[in-house]
């Protein structure tokens, strides 16, 4: 097994996606940290050298003074609220909820691209694993070894979750790597607030409590790796059952943006959310912020991910195992 | 051929999508022999070979090879069997070398020494370290054969392997075919659209044609029976005249003669001409075309 993981590993690196993905990455991290960069450059100046405090400050007046306003959706007043009391309980705390610093930087990144950059990246090297063996002719020489069907298909699978493993390091090394030339390598231990939930207008504070952040970015990662693994393990399947990469790639684009859109206009079709791309933003639930759909927690999302990889892992190496090539 | 088969099909049927494709193919490869599988195309050669190696499974039938069957026993089957179906398509990316490790760690009985012998026995050693993208079709077939090759099978299955070669290319993977057959004493099952090329390689030859097996044969009981005498004689009326009285005589189409070849009657015919006043200018025998042969084998259905 270990020499079948190794020729996909090789073949995966001559075709040098994995190089691809981490120039994309290497490309993207500068380009936000000059971004976040001019905008604590900006606030600066508007607000001469004052205290973040007084900033924060700013900020929960100014949330305060658009909740007040009666032209805001419900929605948008829903989620204002729950920002205002967060931001609240990080000033009556004590707590800078943007100091900058790598770290700090990594875990925004990291945040911010959980829901698309991410599984866009984990796209472009899954989805031809399997479909270009077919498309190329390849497979035909694969499958008439003395190896089971089965095995050589695992063989690509674990390929997979090492590639994920590497794209989700990466994007560790670089954001932290790349950001620190500008904000310095500090801040492991900035304390964070943790385990808010949203229970219909409410933020619940009541199993909040504070992380250092080197512990908070340890989480996130973890679940960042989770959210890969099964958009990664979709992927694989839709690489089985389609003999063309365009078309897996499409499918999965498709459902990603669609995931996307979604998150941000289902709130009144419940079933929504038991689609895999509403569930992808599992940071959230760690941070604090609302979801898209009331009743969503981070255990449902993370079981409605479980179900979907489960039942993409199954379809694809049972169809593999039977199916004829032509 | 008291041996045990190198390779035993019986009964394969395959429908796909409703539609019998394959119906009833039975054949038995002997080792040291190579043996042909003839029909025009898409009469299901590459179909059967498909199943014989595993890569869809048959409605019914079975298939052994080295004794092992293919379906319960695959992966023992497997290490009978080396094989290139329809085009020898290898890893473009990936140089020579590196194709056939990838396929050698694939079956750790192999052991690496194998990869240089292989190379030498298809004669790659030059390029073997280029990427297969810039190799010419000769070039992937050879190397598509040292993969076959790399676990040392008693089975080798090549699918039309003379498909896209030029006539020198052609020539050389015929000999080559036939020196595995004889000093590996590998069972070679070739797979082609073409007589000329079948008659010049192989042992035995399966007829096939809409999915059935009709003739299996030796190549030398097959031709002999169809061999024609081409004559050029004159005057070409009385000539034929004269040799219609003995045999069936058809007209060519350049002022010739037509008859069957029977060789203990030959001379009989040609006295008979020169006594009877005609003058025999030339007689030649010919093979007969795939097309003749299966107007005669089919009893005067058409290939297509
Ligand atoms: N996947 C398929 N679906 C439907 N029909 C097929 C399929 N593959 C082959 N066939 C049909 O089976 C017949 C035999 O094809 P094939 O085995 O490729 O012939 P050959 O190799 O002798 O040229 C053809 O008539 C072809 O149309
Ligand atoms: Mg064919």
């Amino acid at each position: 097994m270990i020499n079948l993981v190794r020729n996909e590993m090789l073949k995966l690196l001559r075709k040098k996606r994995l190089y691809v993905i981490v120039l994309i990455i290497a490309f993207l991290v500068p380009l936000f940290t000059y971004a976040q960069f001019k905008e604590i450059q900006d606030q600066r100046e508007k607000l001469g050298n004052q205290d973040w405090r007084t900033v924060l400050q700013q900020e929960i007046t100014d949330t305060q003074n658009r909740l007040s306003s009666s032209r805001i959706q419900d929605e948008w007043r829903k989620y204002l609220k729950i920002r205002l009391s967060q931001q609240q309980y990080y000033l009556e705390n004590d707590i800078d909820p943007r100091a900058p610093g790598a770290p700090t930087f990594m875990r925004i990144f990291v945040e911010n691209s959980i829901d698309l950059l991410l599984p866009l990246l984990v796209m472009v090297i899954v989805a031809d694993l399997v479909s270009s063996e077919a498309s190329g002719g390849t497979i035909k020489l694969l499958l008439t070894r003395p190896v089971k069907r089965w095995r050589i298909l695992l063989s690509k699978y674990l390929a997979m979750l090492l590639s994920v493993s590497f794209i989700v390091l990466s994007v560790a090394v670089l954001s932290y790597g790349i950001s620190g030339v500008v904000f310095g390598y500090g801040g492991w231990n900035m304390p964070l607030l943790t385990g808010f939930s949203v229970s219909g207008d409410e933020l619940i504070t009541d199993n909040v409590h504070i992380v250092p952040q080197w512990q908070y970015i340890l989480m996130e990662f973890g679940l960042v790796w989770y959210v890969c693994v099964i958009v990664g393990t979709l992927t694989f399947m839709l690489s089985v059952l389609l003999r063309s990469t365009a078309a897996v790639m499409g499918i999965m684009l498709a459902s990603l943006i669609a995931g996307a859109i979604l998150a941000n206009m289902v709130s009144s079709w419940e079933s929504a959310k038991y689609f895999f791309m509403v569930n992808l933003n599992l940071t959230n639930y760690v941070s604090g912020m609302a979801t898209p759909i009331e009743g969503m927690s981070l255990g449902f999302s993370m079981s409605v991910l479980a179900v979907w990889g489960i039942a993409g892992f199954i379809i694809a190496f049972v169809t593999f195992s039977k199916r004829d090539i032509y | 051929m008291s041996q045990s088969p190198a390779l035993e099909v019986e009964n394969l049927t395959k429908r796909i999508k409703g539609k019998q494709i394959i119906k009833g193919v039975s054949f038995t490869l002997f080792p040291g022999e190579v043996f042909g599988f003839l029909g025009p195309n898409g009469a299901g050669k590459t179909t059967t070979i498909r199943m014989i190696v595993g890569l869809i499974s048959p409605t019914s039938g079975t298939i052994k090879i080295g004794g092992r069957n293919v379906r319960t026993d695959f992966t023992e089957a497997m290490r009978h069997l080396g094989c290139i179906v329809e085009n020898p398509e290898l890893y473009p990316f990936l140089t020579g070398w590196e194709n056939l490790e990838h396929f050698a760690k694939m079956d750790p009985s192999i052991p690496k020494s194998r990869l240089q012998e292989v190379i030498t026995l298809v004669g790659l050693s030059n390029r073997i370290h280029d990427r297969v993208s810039t190799y010419s079709l000769g070039m992937r077939q050879r190397l598509g054969i040292a993969q076959a090759l790399l676990g040392r099978p008693k089975v080798l299955i090549l699918d039309e392997p003379t498909n896209g070669l030029d006539p020198a290319g052609i020539r050389e993977m015929r000999e080559f075919i036939r020196q595995l057959a004889r000093e590996e004493n590998l069972s070679v099952l070739v797979s082609s659209h073409l007589l000329s090329e079948i008659q010049l390689m192989c042992d035995r030859v399966a007829i096939i044609s809409k999915g059935s097996v009709i003739r299996t044969d030796s190549v030398q009981n097959l031709l002999a029976e169809q061999e024609r005498v081409i004559w050029k004689a004159e005057p070409l009326p009385l000539a034929k005249q004269l040799l219609s009285e003995e045999t069936e005589v058809t007209e060519g189409a350049d002022g010739t003669l037509i008859t069957l070849y029977n060789e203990p009657l030959l001379p009989d015919w040609n006295e008979k001409l020169v006594k009877g006043g005609v003058k025999v200018k030339e007689m030649r025998t010919q093979l007969p075309s795939l097309e003749d042969l299966f107007l005669e084998v089919t009893g005067g259905e058409s290939i297509d």
